[in-house]
């Protein structure tokens, strides 16, 4: 573990649906460009989990702490998911949230908002510097489709690409915001054995050149166990291991709470 | 092909079948009004039999064509041609300056000259045709970019007109010092409105923005001391010429001269902003809200400058409005006119800037010009409306996004 402070630092978590506990003192740490995951069976709390950190619910009791490359720590509780965003928590969704009627390359353009300033009058009047900076927010959003592939389909509408390619595009909208930690939500699912490696290959390379912090929910065991260094298991709103893919593959209670206990006569 | 024939047969065969069912049908439900005709004082009964072979066979071939259409369209090849056809189209007409230019420069001459050409009166029409283009691409910002459905529009609308109305009514405040107020004004009580509704969507927004627009108007007709109630507000002077004495037809011809610049004017600034920084987190925030605000959207900002922008058009059309009646009292105002707006904008294409254009022109123009139909004319007027929604469900001209080409540079492609 490297010895610098992590950039994402979540302490004793919990939330609360009423009397329901989905999270009971999760406490999470991410490290600079480190790939996490985060596993559990369904409604384990994963997905709420996320919501909780990028502002979308207001969690019962606990810490979040973010610890950006180059800028001060900061406490993000009771933030609004745009303000998270901005301070560079960048997240995909479960069942794909593309704005579906926008070019793919608008999709991404639209990630470039947070980091672009032009208003009202410079959309009207398209002065000088409203121009060079739609330049430049096309030039990255396409580098950003290049990264992940799309290349090829940036005049496309989002709901006309193939699904695969759907979750590549969220994967690049995120990036698009310029973020220090993508939280992915299951990248892989419904995706076949082919595009999962591709998108093995396409993590890792964004955490490799871009250095970003990935923290990914994922039921691909085999995904999980290729590219992450650490595993977190939630179930039933506890965490009940944590550990390297060696260990946790070993771990007899995440082995319990997957394919439940075994039946003794 | 033998095959071909045989099937296209049997299901014709079938459609006749369904439509004769429909006509004996619609024989039997007329027969009572359309033929028998009592007479109380011979105590005789006049069989009409020829008006009921006249429901059977109208009623017969409009459910045949209906059928016909509807299967068209069912099976797709209605959709996708149409759909490549516009696709076509606009690339074509849009690619080859052949076409487009000597295009636009008749449809120029042509509004150009349309006053000279035409009576006043036709003038006059044009002119409030011209005045819902502007609404509905007010509107069209609020509904078909932002998604946030507003059926008090018409409320904005009034603000702008009883704006102009009051201040020259009291401080004599002239036409084209009011025209930018009056925007502002609306663009005020665009965020007031825009406020309260920020949590809301769809449905709920909509009745929220009804109440709102009802709010405006039952105020206006009840408060006397400030806005001299339902007899509301006459004498309002009509666009200042700078001196120039002007008959009442060169006013008209003048206010269509302001008008054609003011709708150019709204055109190039609304296509700007659909395709700007806050025009595209508009249709985000259409797309999908939660999505956009994970993306780093500011919700509130983004809703109330549509808010805002949208209600700076009513305003602006408002102060027309006053301008051009001289008289304006809340009778202008009503829920019809939101709704007559929106039909613009859903009817034309959300989104689409030529589909409102083009939208505006049919629901304004086609009740005008189908005055020759008297009675009938509301009827043809709702059966049209009611065919381009079941045929085009998208609108007239649905929006086309921004391409952009890369080969080396980057460069932007204008798409209108």
């Amino acid at each position: 573990m490297t010895a610098s402070m992590p950039v994402l630092d979540i302490r004793e978590l919990t939330m609360d649906f009423g009397g329901l506990r989905a999270l009971d003192n999760i406490s999470i740490q991410v490290n600079r460009g480190e790939i996490v995951a985060l596993i559990g069976p369904n409604g384990a709390g994963k997905t709420t989990f996320f919501n909780c950190i990028t502002g979308m619910y207001e969690p019962t009791k606990g810490d979040m702490i973010i610890n950006p490359p180059g800028k001060k720590m900061q406490r993000i509780n009771r933030l609004k998911p745009n303000v998270v965003t901005e301070h560079g928590l960048a997240r995909t969704f479960q069942n794909i949230r593309l704005f579906q009627k926008m070019t793919v390359l608008e999709n991404v353009m639209v990630a470039r908002h947070c980091r672009t300033r032009s208003g009202i009058a410079g959309a009207i009047f398209r002065n000088e510097s409203t121009r060079r900076e739609e330049r430049e927010m096309v030039e990255f959003s396409y580098q950003m489709l290049e990264t992940v592939g799309l290349g090829r389909y940036v005049n496309e509408l989002a709901q006309e690409l193939p699904y695969g390619a759907q979750r590549r595009l969220e994967i690049a909208r995120a990036m698009a915001t310029e973020p220090f930690l993508l939280l992915l939500d299951e990248p892989a699912a419904g995706m076949n054995p082919k595009e999962t490696s591709e998108l093995d290959q396409l993590i890792t390379k964004i955490r490799d050149v871009k250095g970003v912090a990935i923290l990914l929910i994922e039921h691909d065991m085999k995904l999980v166990m290729s590219i992450s260094e650490r595993i977190y298991v939630l179930d039933y709103g506890q965490m009940i291991a944590q550990g390297t893919p060696r260990e946790i593959s070993d771990n007899p209670d995440v082995i319990k709470a997957y394919l439940g206990e075994a039946f003794d006569a | 092909m033998d095959i071909d024939l045989r099937q296209i047969l049997k299901r014709s065969a079938g459609e006749i079948g369904k439509s004769s069912v429909v006509a004996l049908w619609f024989m039997f439900l007329t027969f009572p009004i359309m033929v028998m005709k009592v007479n109380p004082l011979d105590k005789t009964i006049l069989w009409r039999w020829m008006n009921m072979a006249y429901v059977g066979i109208g009623t017969f071939s409009l459910s045949f064509i209906w059928r016909f259409l509807m299967e068209r369209k069912e099976m797709g090849a209605t959709k996708d041609e149409a759909e490549t056809w516009q696709k076509r189209a606009g690339k074509y007409i849009r690619s080859d300056k052949r076409i487009y230019v000597p295009c636009m420069i008749v449809l120029i001459i042509f509004a150009l000259y349309f006053p000279f050409l035409f009576s006043s009166y036709q003038t006059s029409i044009m002119i409030t045709a011209l005045m819902y283009v502007m609404l509905g691409l007010g509107l069209n910002i609020v509904v078909g970019l932002a998604g946030l459905l507003d059926l008090g529009y018409v409320a904005f609308y009034a603000v702008g007109a009883y704006f102009y109305a009051l201040t020259n009514h009291h401080f004599g405040l002239g036409f084209w010092g009011a025209l930018p107020l009056a925007g502002c004004m609306a663009a005020t009580f665009g965020i007031l409105l825009g406020f309260p509704v920020l949590r809301l969507r769809g449905d709920y927004l909509a009745i929220v923005t009804l109440g709102f627009g009802e709010i405006i108007r039952l105020i206006l007709e009840n408060w006397n001391e400030f806005s001299y109630g339902p007899s509301g507000i006459a004498g309002i002077s009509r666009p200042s010429t700078f001196g120039i004495q002007l008959t009442l037809q060169q006013h008209t011809i003048y206010l269509y001269y302001i008008m054609i610049v003011l709708v150019l004017f709204t055109i190039l600034v609304v296509s700007r902003l659909r395709n700007s920084r806050i025009g595209r987190a508009w249709i985000a925030l259409r797309e999908d809200e939660v999505a956009c605000q994970a993306m780093g959207i500011d919700k509130t900002t983004t809703k109330l400058t549509a808010f805002a922008l949208g209600a700076t058009w009513a305003g602006f059309v408002g102060c027309i409005l006053a301008a051009k009646t001289t008289f304006i009292n809340p009778a202008s105002f009503t829920f019809m006119e939101s709704a007559m707006i929106l039909s613009i904008v859903v009817l034309g294409g959300m989104g689409s800037i030529v589909g409102v254009v083009v939208g505006a022109f049919f629901l304004i123009l086609l009740p005008e010009y189908l005055r020759a139909f008297s009675q009938y004319r509301m009827l043809a007027f709702g059966a049209s409306m009611v065919l381009i929604m079941v045929f085009r469900p998208q609108g007239i001209i649905s929006g086309i996004r921004q391409r952009y080409e890369f080969h080396k540079e980057p460069a932007e492609e204008e798409s209108l």
